[in-house]
């Protein structure tokens, strides 16, 4: 049973009406940026694309968690997975991810345990259940994640649960919208800011970004209604060269975010630099696990050795994710590079825009 | 990894929630959010209920939406801004 209101946002009339708005009132060429993974799919799956003006350009941000991660990090996850007596839990999105020489999913045919979890929760119950294994849960993605990742740990610690612990890649929204405003070539009128993270920080937390930068913004849900509603407005801001920062998303978005959240999210980790691929090191854009937690670090209890391998060779997925490229302009897409056989992350994420475009035949 | 559709509490028993995902039973953890009630609709990420979800809210935009669209095809091009 949904709520009433679902419906109602992906009225196919109401869409039509949004559409036609926006077709009005676009006069300039304009590139907007969905910055999170989850609207690329429902642009791609809802059909927008079809229904904007050719003014419109539409690219996909850097917010599909999987894809942005770096390669170091995703050899590292790999490095974890052949040390003795461990566990690796992960999202399922991980498996088929190209390390620089191997995958998950190969150590996996290989013999090692690696078992694809749908939360943390999952991930502490495997920890209860074989005491004299170490059990490392692999945590990729943003605020919407990280604070999930940040429960967890808090459960591990208040239950002594020792062999659990956490190899941390997660990253931060606010900084990244930041970084990209300053990589060369990137041309960028307007972001639709993604809704799931607005959720937990609020749409506060992206006040320094936008006044630093004056660049229309809007939050939007994930039903068609939703997101045409954020183009809606992107186009108005810029007609008429008044930048503003817009909740489209109040029913789950607030000015403060989900306080419970951030708290928990901010007991556990602290903000550190990270490296994303496609842009390369941004300060304070990441999160690692405080001092306290170190038990559950499984950066420091492993000591892995970290190389730094580069992206696959030929893979644009960097371009893609700050919009200088889309997919076909990339030489290996749907030759070289296909779901069944990834060359980069951005054709294995589900949220990937490249596995996007290939799934709806662009 | 977000579940976009909103999900119905339906039993909630130490900070663990049964859920109602358009007729799927899940469950998901509470514990990052304030005082969810049996009933309500909450937003799911990775196994963990993220925020409750203000139907108040979501029916006010509609009906601005609505009612800017309609504004739109009298004016041609002017409308209010929803949910600031
Ligand atoms: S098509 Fe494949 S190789 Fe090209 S950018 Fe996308 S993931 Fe990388």
């Amino acid at each position: 049973m949904t709520i009433k209101h679902i419906e109602e946002y992906r009225d196919a009339e109401l869409a039509r009406q949004l559409a036609e708005q926006i077709k009005r009132t676009s006069r300039r060429p304009v590139r907007l940026m969905e910055v999170c993974g989850t609207h690329t799919v429902s642009i791609f799956r809802s059909g927008i694309r079809s229904l904007l003006p050719e003014t419109v350009s539409l690219l996909s941000g850097p917010g599909c968690p999987v894809c942005v991660t770096d390669q170091a990090e995703i050899d590292a996850f790999i490095e974890v997975s052949k040390q003795p007596e461990v566990i690796v839990a992960t999202f399922g999105d991980l498996m088929r991810v190209p390390g620089s020489t191997s995958s998950l999913q190969a150590e996996r045919a290989e013999g090692r345990d690696i078992r694809v979890v749908y939360s943390t929760m999952d991930a502490l119950a495997i920890a209860r259940n074989h005491p004299e294994k170490q059990v490392v849960f692999l945590g990729v993605g943003f605020e919407t994640t990280a604070p999930t990742i940040a429960a967890a740990i808090l459960s591990a610690a208040a239950a002594r649960l020792d062999n659990f612990s956490v190899l941390a890649a997660h990253k931060t929204v606010p900084q990244a919208l930041d970084a990209l405003m300053s990589v060369e070539d990137v041309r960028i009128d307007g972001f639709i800011l993604p809704g799931h993270v607005s959720v937990i920080i609020g749409l506060n937390a992206y006040r320094p970004f936008f006044d630093r930068h004056r660049i229309p913004c809007v939050v939007a849900g994930f039903e068609p209604a939703d997101i045409l509603q954020a183009i809606v407005s992107l186009i108005e801001q810029i007609e008429s060269g008044k930048a503003r920062l817009v909740n489209g998303y109040p029913r789950a978005v607030t000015e403060a975010g989900n306080r419970k959240a951030q708290e928990i999210l901010a007991r556990v980790f602290e903000p550190a630099d990270a490296c994303w691929r496609g842009i390369g090191l941004i300060p304070s854009s990441g999160l690692r696990i405080r001092a306290a937690y170190a038990a559950h670090d499984a950066g420091r209890r492993f000591h892995l050795n970290a190389v730094e391998a580069g992206p696959p060779k030929g893979c644009a997925c960097g371009e893609i994710l700050t919009g200088k490229k889309t997919p076909p302009e990339c030489a290996l897409y749907k030759k070289v590079c296909t779901p069944m056989d990834p060359v980069g992350p951005c054709m294995v994420s589900s949220e990937g825009t490249c596995a996007a475009y290939y799934r709806y035949h662009y | 990894m977000c579940l976009a559709i909103p999900s119905k509490i339906t039993q909630i028993e130490n900070n663990m929630a049964v859920i109602d995902v358009d007729g799927v039973r899940r469950e998901c953890s509470l514990l990052l959010v304030e005082d969810a009630q049996v009933g309500e609709y909450v937003i799911v990420h990775a196994g963990f209920a993220i925020s409750k979800l203000d139907e108040t809210a979501a029916l006010e935009t509609l009906a601005l939406l609505r009612e800017a669209a309609a504004l739109v095809e009298a004016k041609g091009g002017q409308r209010e801004e929803p949910g600031e």
